[in-house]
């Protein structure tokens, strides 16, 4: 009788919460190498650089396209290409490591394992990045695998590609500001006035949208939500209990201090052209 | 028969094409990114880098970049330095992107940028090309919500005396160039390529309020204030003491003249003398004496330099004590109405207790029936509806509605 062997088939699960976060500028040079990829190309491949916190979640900051050829039966990637752009960008920013690489186009495809498979030589577990630049599903969709082994019993079979929570971060590109972003074309940045009276209109939206919501609330066209009442009157009640002369007192003061930077620059400026007059009209007679 | 119009290939190659002046950058969304990427990542230190592009009539396109590391001052790492810049130019020209220097980019604290080494550096970028752009991005001012980038160029003609060495007042007040004319800042529009535009908008955040309004709306921005005024109080400092400079040249000037006059009329009256007595006159000049050497004009360049430097701390000073001048009024308002509105919700509450402890101690079967009624409503999940009730939250929107009122005023 022959012993029934495992014929389950294993997977070894990746290390307990791997997870990915992508900043703005590596989608940035991704779309950016697509759009200018040789003729024949039908993809764009790169290597993404960044590092790897303690907890394995790895933070991908940087990247870079490297020339690659794909056919039906081969594929050939610049390996030396590879290795030079590595050296100049550890020549500036030392910490930066490779995490992965990424291609563009929806899913993952063939010869997309032996590209990893050169990646795990360089680094352990890489990161692969898949960017949907032709917009598969009607949306951007972004997304990271990371490679598992299949293997039955002791022999390896294949290996699968596990999709692993990505977190886009896009708090740096929204320091820019979104709209400067966004549209294809933008005439003129910001200046501070313009700047802070867009804040004040959306932090009034913000205040109609809860004024909105309290008054649907009273007139009973809402269902009440416990929850965001009592947030509501939690925001309200943070502002620290002041007296109102002392809180008087110190916004006034703030103002003045204000008022006097203004009118101190006012000065100076007029100062400056003074000592410039002075400095270049004074003639030898 | 020839045609009058078309000109002969002769012609054309030997007329000079005309710069047109330049008008405007136009910097990519990718660019922006990675400039200030890489100037926070190494704030405060300040960090350098080249900038890649296309030079198109009137606007200079600027479409990559890359970051230089940072130079330590040794002769070997030089040669380093050329050799990384002319790697990444053939690495970066085999993914198809434009090959062509444009100029550089540079981080700056509190906008003190305005040295001598940076005229230097124009000049050496002059040289070689045509047109060339700096791009200063000054990272502690982009903390307080606004995104400080400016693209700034050398004007032609300071640029002429520069290279003449020429900084008298003579030659200043002839081309009456001031210190307003060294550098000229040109405007910048920012383009993305349609591909990006579109993963932008499916991206962005949900949230209607992003991270440059905190920044914007923050009340706690003294330590920004305090250092640009500290910064200029140093300026203004050195201007004085160039201010002596010049103090100091022209009381030396006039003395010698005073001194040279005397010395004429001393041998005029020589000269006198010995025409009397039938000798040759002495000349009326007299090169080796010291007192005839010209002493050499001060140089005005720094006292303009440091005078723009003075220009820009109180330009940002004006802006964004402005800013924040009317975030602090706003606030103040709004406050104000907050206290009332969280003194009466205390108020609300303590009256809420109030009859909740009379309702308990009621002991009639109506008393106990409405006690009953409204304890189930308070455990229940209508407790928003029970302050309701009480008309309270109701008063509490009308509040808000001043409060709203009182922003737009």
């Amino acid at each position: 009788m022959v012993a029934i062997e495992q014929t389950v088939l294993q997977f070894h699960p990746s290390s307990a919460s791997l997870s990915a976060k992508v900043h703005p500028v590596v989608i940035f040079n991704i779309c950016d190498c697509y759009v200018r990829r040789p003729d024949q190309a039908e993809r764009v491949i790169g290597t993404l650089l960044g590092s790897i916190s303690p907890d394995g979640t790895v933070d991908i900051r940087n990247s870079f396209a490297v020339p690659h050829n794909e056919s039906s039966d081969q594929v050939a990637l610049d390996i030396d290409y590879h290795h030079n752009m590595l050296l100049s960008h550890q020549k500036v920013n030392p910490k930066e490591v490779i995490v992965g690489w990424y291609s563009t186009g929806f899913g993952v495809s063939a010869g997309s394992a032996l590209f990893h498979e050169f990646y795990s030589r360089e680094v352990s577990n890489p990161v692969h990045l898949t960017v949907d630049t032709g917009f598969n599903n009607g949306e951007a969709t972004v997304k990271a695998f990371v490679s598992v082994n299949l293997s039955l019993g002791d022999r390896q079979i294949a290996a699968q590609f596990q999709e692993i929570p990505l977190d886009l971060r896009m708090i740096e590109a929204g320091r820019v500001g979104f709209d400067i972003l966004k549209t294809t074309m933008v005439d003129k940045l910001p200046n501070d006035l313009e700047g802070m009276e867009a804040s004040m209109e959306r932090l009034l939206a913000l205040i109609d949208d809860v004024s909105k919501y309290v008054d649907d609330v009273v007139e009973r066209r809402v269902a009440p939500d416990n929850s965001i009442g009592r947030f509501i009157s939690d925001t309200i009640a943070s502002v620290p209990k002041i007296s109102p002369p002392a809180f008087d007192k110190l916004v006034n003061d703030s103002l003045q201090d204000h008022l006097l930077l203004l009118y101190l620059s006012s000065i100076t400026r007029t100062q400056l052209s003074l000592a410039e007059k002075l400095n270049t009209a004074a003639q030898i007679l | 028969m020839a045609n009058p119009m078309a000109r002969s290939f002769l012609q054309v190659a030997a007329t000079e094409e005309v710069a047109s002046p330049l008008r405007v950058v136009q910097i990519e969304g990718l660019v922006i990114l990675k400039i200030i990427k890489h100037c926070k990542e190494f704030s405060p230190a300040l960090v350098t880098g080249q900038l890649l592009g296309l030079d198109v009539g009137s606007v200079l396109e600027v479409t990559n970049c890359f970051p230089f590391p940072i130079r330590e001052e040794d002769e070997e790492i030089e040669a380093d330095g050329a050799n990384y810049q002319l790697e990444m130019m053939r690495c970066l020209r085999e993914v198809n992107v434009d090959n062509n220097t444009v100029g550089w980019y540079q981080s700056t604290l509190l906008g003190s940028f305005q040295t001598v080494e940076l005229i230097e550096t124009f000049m050496n970028y002059q040289e070689n090309i045509r047109r060339c752009v700096c791009i200063i991005y000054d990272p502690s001012r982009s903390n307080q919500g606004v995104l400080a980038l400016k693209a700034l160029k050398l004007s032609d003609s300071f640029m002429d005396l520069y290279r003449n060495n020429n900084f008298t007042g003579e030659k200043l007040r002839e081309k009456n160039l001031s210190w307003v004319d060294i550098f000229e800042e040109i405007p910048i529009k920012v383009s993305n390529s349609a591909l990006i535009s579109a993963f932008m908008t499916e991206l962005e955040a949900d949230t209607p309020v992003t991270q440059c309004d905190y920044d914007r709306l923050q009340l706690s921005t003294n330590p920004y204030m305090e250092r640009n005024v500290e910064f200029l109080i140093e300026c203004m400092d050195d201007l004085s003491m160039e201010q002596q400079k010049f103090q100091f040249y022209y009381r030396n000037l006039s003395r010698q003249q005073a001194q040279q006059q005397a010395w004429i009329q001393k041998r005029r009256a020589e000269n006198m003398a010995r025409k009397a007595a039938g000798e040759e006159p002495l000349p009326e000049e007299d090169p080796s004496n010291p007192i005839f050497k010209p002493a050499p004009e001060p140089s005005r360049l720094d006292s303009f330099l440091i005078t723009n430097q003075i220009a820009n701390y109180c330009n940002q000073i004006n802006g964004f004590g402005a800013s924040e001048f009317s975030a602090l009024s706003f606030c103040s308002s709004s406050l104000r109405l907050q206290f009332e509105i969280s003194a009466f919700l205390t108020q609300a509450k303590h009256a809420i207790d109030f009859i909740i402890e009379t309702m308990k101690s009621d002991n009639t079967a109506s008393g106990r029936k409405m006690w009953q009624d409204v304890s189930d409503r308070v455990q229940g999940r209508k407790s928003l509806e029970v302050i309701g009730e009480f008309s309270s939250i109701r008063l509490l929107g009308q509040k808000l509605k001043l409060f709203r009122r009182g922003l737009l005023a």
